[in-house]
């Protein structure tokens, strides 16, 4: 069996969604397999975000069907895709910089202590929270080892480093990454791909939306170009090149009957 | 003491406050004799109990980067209608001043919330209702309260033979409750969460509308325990009573070390700051400078805990 044949980890078919005349997302397929890591690429307007939010609970799309590992699911809201496994990273470091790293990444999922004091008193089992917080910075390594450490103090990389930490401790099924790096340098910006592959490689689909072409060919294994709110093609970064992926997303290039069929 | 135990003494939010407040003794304590004896700590304590109380809940807003104009009028109210209520049924008074005060709490809140409006006019507009509200309802009278139930907080009691008053238990009470969620709850981290950054915060799955809720909520809470206290100080329902207690609130919030941009603070600072503003205010009555030099000494106390603030938020970015 090769790897097209599997169940695809998510997928989606005939995404359609309205607001008022305007169309955002016009019949949109998608498909993410186990083990790789998918970016989502298209012009400004082209409709990606919305697709992204559908696939991350943020928006309902009016038509077509979302599967994950193969089954139908209903996202209400972001709650019920982090419920199903599926966590977002977003562009603008969305972590609270007066909290420490442990208290971010178990942020809206706080663990209460067992008995009386956590069901009556809520209180807070920190300690497990910090232990299991500085399991997780071991394991992806973004150079952060106290998980009591104030993100305030943290560099920009090290900052979406603790989002992509928690991104990756809560997230088993899929990662999505919204431009993961537009708010990063250089330097900063080769961290966070790092830590993408580095999820790859432990297992979890991640999906990678950007702007930045030499990070997407650095590390997409497939790259889905959106274009007029539906998918136009997914290529494979070895056959194309960063020119003509540009020209694809623009209108200029057609894509071969097997790229717009889903791609290789 | 190795230096990086003081570099981490001197990053430590309550050191400022604190320091501040051993300094304002120390000089008050050679200045005058009669500052550090045990019948004048007393009452420093006890004047800065009604703002101590009520800079709690400020402080639980301004966390949230919300603020509350209001609470002292609230309490203000709390105080008259206990007084007036009170006068047929103690309990029955309790329980109504109890949910004027939360009502007032909820509305603010309300407003905050769903209709999205700035805390700042939500709360100035209610302060101004509440305040004619309560000079209608008194019909301008102060009322004095019979001793019971309604001056109960003023009860004294001798601790290693240093006078105190129930009420500044209560006070202690009200502290530990706030620490508490604050820092051992996850509702206490939404709320730093809440105030630091809405947006990740509702990203990350905390219902900010809820929690923001929550402390306008609390804030009628303590608006009415503040009122219980306040008779048991001065038994006298007077709707003139606390004219300045919105601005000192803020303030003792303030040279607390919270700021006022939310997401930042502890309520131990506020009550270190609700006491450097009684100790500030007491010792410079006791060396004989005029009550307008005190507003302006805390007026600039306000200025410069703000700019430290700013100057040390300048710096993490």
């Amino acid at each position: 069996m090769t790897t097209a044949e599997r169940t695809p980890v998510l997928q989606a078919r005939g995404l359609v969604k309205n607001y008022g005349q305007v169309r955002a997302i016009a019949g949109a397929d998608f498909e993410l397999r186990a083990g790789e890591v998918l970016a989502v690429i298209g012009d400004n307007g082209a409709g990606k975000s919305s697709l992204i939010k559908a696939l991350s609970g943020a928006l309902v799309p009016n038509e077509g069907e979302i599967l994950l590992d193969g089954a139908p699911v209903h996202f209400r809201s972001t709650l019920d895709a982090r419920n199903a496994g599926i966590e977002t990273v977003y562009q603008d470091l969305a972590v609270i910089p007066a909290l420490d790293i442990a208290a971010n990444v178990y942020l809206g999922r706080e663990l209460r202590k067992p008995g009386i004091l956590g069901s009556v008193f809520r209180q807070l089992d920190r300690r497990a929270m910090r232990e299991a917080a500085a399991g997780h910075l071991a394991e992806l390594k973004i150079g952060i080892t106290s998980p009591t450490q104030a993100v305030e103090t943290l560099s920009g990389g090290q900052r979406q480093g603790v989002a992509v930490v928690r991104a990756a401790a809560f997230g088993k099924k899929v990662i999505i990454m919204d431009e993961p790096t537009a708010a990063l340098g250089v330097r900063e910006s080769g961290q966070v791909i790092d830590l993408i592959r580095q999820i790859r490689d432990r297992g979890t689909p991640v999906i990678l939306i950007s702007h930045d072409m030499p990070h997407v060919f650095e590390v997409a294994d497939r790259i889905h170009v959106h274009r007029l709110g539906r998918r136009a093609a997914v290529v494979d970064p070895k056959q194309r090149s960063m020119s003509e992926v540009v020209a694809l997303m623009t209108g200029a290039l057609e894509p071969t009957g097997e790229e717009a069929a889903g791609g290789p | 003491m190795s230096a990086l135990t003081f570099q981490r003494l001197l990053r430590e939010p309550l050191a400022g406050p604190l320091a501040a407040l051993v300094v304002a003794c120390v000089v008050f304590f050679i200045l005058t004799p009669q500052f550090a004896t045990g019948y004048n700590i007393s009452l420093i304590l006890q004047q800065s109990m009604v703002i101590g109380i009520l800079a709690v809940a400020q402080s639980l807003i301004i966390l949230t980067a919300g603020i509350d104009l209001s609470i002292g009028a609230t309490c203000v109210l709390g105080t008259v209608v206990l007084a007036k209520v009170a006068g047929t049924d103690p309990v029955l008074g309790m329980v109504v001043a109890l949910g004027v005060c939360v009502l007032i709490g909820a509305v603010n809140g309300a407003l905050v919330t769903v209709l999205k409006l700035p805390p700042f006019i939500v709360t100035l507009g209610m302060f101004t209702i509440v305040a004619a509200a309560t000079q209608l309802y008194a019909g301008s009278q102060t009322y004095r309260v019979a001793d019971g139930p309604l001056t109960a907080l003023g009860t004294g009691f001798s601790l290693f033979g240093f006078p105190l008053t129930l009420g500044l238990l209560v006070l202690l009470i009200v502290y530990a409750v706030a620490w508490y969620v604050l820092n051992r709850t996850a509702t206490g981290r939404h709320v730093y969460a809440v105030g630091g950054n809405p947006v990740s915060a509702s990203l990350a799955g905390i219902k900010t509308s809820k929690t923001i809720f929550g402390v306008y909520l609390a804030s009628g809470v303590i608006a009415a325990i503040a009122a219980w206290a306040a008779l048991g100080r001065i038994p006298t329902a007077d709707p003139n009573a606390f004219q300045t207690a919105n601005l000192d609130t803020i303030t003792a919030v303030v040279i607390g070390g919270t700021s006022l941009f939310g997401g930042r603070g502890s309520v131990l600072g506020t009550l270190v700051g609700a006491l450097i503003v009684g100790v500030l205010r007491n010792g410079l009555t006791l060396v004989g400078i005029d009550n307008l030099y005190q507003n302006i000494a805390t007026g600039v106390l306000v200025i410069a805990a703000v700019a430290l603030d700013q100057i040390s938020r300048r710096r993490l970015q």
